[in-house]
């Protein structure tokens, strides 16, 4: 019972911060925002020449955003390990 | 039959992944999914002889180190982590096979990885369900 007490207060004052950080963000699909103008045309106009590749979404999920995709993929590998754990192959 | 041919097309994405649409992620599922087709024909023995679990979980491993260890190539050049061009990586042609430095080789990677979860989720859940 005082354990999942915890676990409630825990997930109470997460969900509050994290809520408390999506005030900060921008309106979405908001013009003036650089996020959403700036940047992708950046992508588009400098992609091939500063990737080399010819596919704009590889250039930014492997290149641009490669840290994003390591931890994808450490993602994957988690999950594989929990199912690992729970229903181990003889 | 088909085996063969969806391995290959799979192959092609993650090959191609920096030039055409596609990538790592969408062609390790097409290499993953050919094994699965294979194991529903023919069963979990069979499929476990052509793949065993030892290899899925080594591939697995395999495909994650493969990308930090990319990333390192960033590091011992002199650059960040992760970095392609900025770490004087050759880029290439673009729109050639052999081009745009690092996405390539990552995306191969990424493939292998996503195919053997793919495939070793799949043969976990059923031998759990047999």
């Amino acid at each position: 019972m005082k354990k999942h007490l915890v676990a409630l207060v825990i997930i109470v004052l997460c969900s509050y911060m994290l809520l408390q950080a999506m005030i900060e963000l921008p309106e979405y699909g908001s013009a003036s925002v650089p996020a959403q103008n700036v940047v992708a045309e950046r992508y588009l106009a400098h992609g091939i020449a500063e990737s080399g590749a010819t596919n704009i979404v590889s250039n930014i999920i492997v290149d641009y955003r490669a840290y994003d995709t390591l931890m994808e993929t450490t993602v994957l590998f988690t999950a594989i390990l929990a199912v690992l754990i729970t229903l181990k192959p003889k | 039959m088909v085996v063969p041919f969806i391995q290959l097309y799979g192959l092609y994405i993650v090959t191609h992944g920096h030039l055409s649409p596609g990538g790592g992620f969408a062609g390790g599922t097409v290499l993953g999914v050919s094994m699965i087709l294979y194991t529903l024909v023919y069963g979990l023995d069979q499929s476990l002889k052509k793949v065993s679990h030892r290899v899925s979980t080594t591939l697995e491993s395999f495909g994650a180190m493969w990308y930090a260890a990319i990333g390192l190539v960033g590091v011992l050049r002199g650059a960040n982590f992760l970095m392609n061009r900025g770490a004087g990586v050759p880029l290439g042609q673009p729109g050639q096979l052999f081009s745009s430095g690092l996405v390539a080789v990552i995306t191969l990677g990424v493939g292998l990885k996503v195919a053997s979860t793919v495939l070793s989720l799949f043969e976990i859940l059923i031998e759990e369900a047999e």
